[in-house]
């Protein structure tokens, strides 16, 4: 019996895994201390806490501990990673090249440095939502600081050709940038092999707590920033302000254990993802799954069903916990300008969920999941004239709409 | 002793953060999971703002966070700031032209308008409530009457005041004031800013567009309701807090007849005392109030690490020599009064230790 709507909704948050929980608590309320303080034996237990999650942290992307800085999240991460490079570089370099499907905190800090007057070139992306890597190298040039390219979307959970596009970069000088905030124990990532520069990670998309986050900044060959918060100096003069040990506690727990668990993990959620989508085909016709199949996460479905209204679907599977795209964004009812981004069309980019299964996901709650679905979209298309005319033939596109 | 870096958690903010940390969903998300985070943040938000007699807020990453957002969102104006400011007024803004204080620690408000006379055009004044390191208590609300009638924003870094001064954003008259949740009992990695309902702040951290487009980043809904359950407890237990804690100030202050007592003939707060003992260097006295287990500081935690001579002391007129040998003692909710008494052992016997002093 389920009692509780299914959670499907995984990359717009994950539940904080009791076993993190657990590791975390005692951090809240014995070992109490500024981490910060240096003076006194309370400082220094909450110090050496937050210093084995830090590598906790930097061994699930293969890095070194000294090249981790927390954050308050992975909002906070891109913001640093962006304007702290394209500022401490500024007087030499003023173009930035990223990727038109990127999380909105990634365009927005790119829109904030057009306004101080930086160069951004926003490349496209191919039909399935990866971008061509020789549009990437036209589009790079001796003024080029930096390029920042996810490393899996956050609304369709295609992966990026990040060591591709690291090489790429390095035979030019120039830094990469990866949100990972969708890839973190959900992909392997190695820093080393990807020549990735600078890579954002976010707490709550690997089961870890909210307001927590990390930055990797390179070593070697040295990444500069230019803080975006200052006081203190804490991290390295990078990130003032007083971590929180048990949130620090949480991201490092929360890494290690996805990594311990990445492998098995990962064939768990392609059993569910093909079980589930495998229905969804053997009994609906005109599904459309945007973005890559292959080159994906195992935990992301992104779906259209063509002539039923998405936010209607919605409504109508209330006992799913799913969304019609990202979180940030979902309460407005604009079409996903990244499903836009690949070329689907705004009627069909209307129709479509965001289905995502993790950590938690059953093998009943995905079959729940998939007749739920399957019957609204059948009542829902059983109503549509616009379903009814399609089925009899008609192309809809050539209609000509009368004007009202 | 060391609260001012940071006070234990209260069992209240624990409970509240425990419950909601087994919550799921994106308070961003419009289906019950986000729905109902969100209506749980929401509730928090407005204890807050109903407690400090405020009607908007944007929460931060902490106290850090909410001053940089606040030097940097009004843009390009001129900035003054008190030279005791917290470091991160100080970094944020160095550009910033300095108000000097007195040898007890407080601005003079007469200086402070003759400085903003001198200005062609209005900017934003940054002055903090409460000092970190003196505890000494700032004017701030003439000062805010002065700097609007010259049409300057006001800012104040209230992390220290919270709980210890009663304190009303309405009545102080400031366009923006910061809060920190871990230095009123709340778990740390959560702050907030408080604004008048006409200040808009460009953002420091841009994206999704959550809190009013000023601050994005999905919001941490267990370190919110913990910060609203502190706040709520240490505002409801302030007069018994005062009281009791003014008892301990008191009572070091008579026991320590040696002891300098900065800021001591200027109204402060009961909860900090910064203590200097003659020619003995802070860093001895940490270590021998260490082996005694008693936890003391040296100024700001953020810059304990280092060592450095406090900035505070330094505008208060004091030489590098005697500011070296000066310490921070900071109760809190928890502190009891063997623990005062100990402190007050302790602080004589290094006193009185002659190897010590040859030692330093």
């Amino acid at each position: 019996m389920v009692t509780r709507p299914i959670y499907l909704d995984y990359q717009s948050t994950t539940p904080c895994d009791p076993r993190v929980l657990e590791i975390m608590l005692p951090y809240f309320t014995e070992e109490f201390g500024n981490p910060h303080s240096r003076s006194h034996a309370y400082g220094w237990q909450a110090e050496e806490a937050v210093e084995t999650a830090r590598a906790q942290v930097a061994k699930i992307i293969h890095a070194d501990p000294r090249e981790v800085i927390f954050t308050s999240g992975a909002t906070e991460s891109n913001n640093l990673a962006l304007k702290g490079v394209a500022q401490f570089y500024k007087a030499q370099k003023d173009h930035i090249v990223t990727c038109v499907t990127e999380h909105k905190c990634v365009l927005d800090s790119c829109r904030h440095l057009e306004q101080a007057g930086f160069k951004i070139t926003y490349l496209p992306v191919q039909p399935n939502g990866i971008i061509d890597l020789n549009r990437l190298k036209d589009a790079l040039t001796d003024r080029t600081v930096l390029v920042s390219i996810m490393a899996v979307n956050n609304e369709i959970g295609v992966i990026q050709p990040l060591a591709e596009i690291g090489k790429i970069c390095r035979e030019k000088g120039i830094f990469f940038h990866t949100d990972a905030a969708q890839a973190v124990g959900k992909i392997p990532l190695d820093v080393e092999m990807m020549n990735i520069d600078l890579l954002s990670i976010s707490g709550h998309k690997l089961y870890g707590p909210k307001g927590i986050g990390a930055l990797y900044v390179r070593r070697k060959p040295r990444v500069r920033l230019t803080a975006l918060i200052t006081g203190g100096g804490q991290e390295r003069g990078m990130r003032s302000g007083t971590l929180s040990t048990p949130l620090c506690v949480g991201i490092g727990a929360a890494c290690a254990m996805a990594q311990a668990e990445m492998g098995e993990e990962h064939a768990r959620l392609c059993a569910l993802r093909d079980r589930f989508y495998n229905t969804i085909l053997s009994e609906l016709e005109e599904v459309y799954l945007n973005g890559d199949f292959e080159q994906r996460i195992p935990g992301n479905l992104n779906i259209s069903f063509a002539h039923v209204e998405g936010e209607g679907l919605m409504m109508g599977v209330k006992e799913l916990a799913v969304s019609s795209g990202s979180a940030c964004t979902s309460a407005s009812l604009e079409p996903s300008y990244v499903l836009r981004a690949l070329g689907v069309e705004e009627e069909m980019a209307h129709t479509s969920l965001r289905i995502g299964f993790g950590r938690f996901t059953t093998e009943a709650e995905v079959d729940m999941a998939a007749e739920k679905i399957i019957r609204e979209v059948h009542r829902l298309r059983e109503m549509s004239p616009l379903w009814e005319m399609s089925r009899a033939g008609i192309n809809l596109k050539s209609i000509q709409w009368a004007a009202h | 002793m060391d609260y001012n870096a940071s006070v234990p958690l209260r069992l209240c903010a624990q409970n509240a953060l425990i419950e909601t940390l087994h919550q799921v969903g994106n308070a961003s998300s419009v289906h019950y999971a986000g729905r109902k985070l969100r209506s749980l943040i929401d509730g928090a938000r407005h204890s807050i703002l109903q407690r400090v007699g405020a009607k908007r807020l944007i929460f931060t990453s902490g106290g850090t966070e909410a001053n940089a957002l606040a030097l940097s969102g009004f843009g390009p104006v001129p900035l003054l700031v008190s030279a005791i400011e917290h470091d991160s007024v100080l970094k944020s803004a160095p550009n910033a032209h300095h108000i000097p204080v007195t040898s007890e620690g407080k601005i003079d408000l007469e200086i402070l308008d003759k400085i903003l006379s001198s200005f062609d055009k209005p900017g934003l004044l940054s002055l903090m409530f409460v000092n970190n390191e003196t505890g000494v208590i700032q004017p701030l609300q003439e000062a805010t009457r002065l700097a609007h009638l010259k049409g300057w924003k006001v800012h104040t870094d209230a992390s220290q005041a919270l709980g210890h001064i009663p304190l009303s954003f309405e009545t102080l008259g400031v366009d923006v004031m910061t809060l920190s949740s871990h230095k009123c009992g709340g778990p740390s990695g959560v702050g907030a800013l408080l604004l008048k309902e006409d200040v808009h702040l460009k953002p420091l951290i841009p994206g999704g567009g959550q809190e009013y487009g000023m601050r994005s980043g999905t919001l941490s809904a267990p370190l919110i309701l913990g910060f609203a359950a502190a706040l709520a407890e240490a505002l409801y237990e302030e007069p018994t807090a005062v009281e009791r804690l003014s008892s301990f100030q008191q009572k070091i202050e008579e026991a320590l007849s040696e002891a300098i007592v900065y800021g001591k003939k200027d109204a402060r707060v009961a909860h900090v005392l910064c203590l200097g003992m003659r020619s003995i260097s802070a860093e001895l006295q940490l270590m021998a109030f260490d082996l005694k287990g008693i936890a003391v500081s040296s100024g700001a935690a953020c810059s304990s690490g280092k060592m450095k001579n406090s900035h505070v002391l330094a505008a208060m007129g004091v030489s590098p020599e005697e500011s070296a040998c000066a310490i921070r003692v900071s109760m809190g909710w928890k502190t009891r009064e063997d623990e005062v008494d100990t402190f007050i052992q302790a602080w004589k016997n290094i006193y009185a230790q002659p190897m010590v002093k040859e030692a330093s």
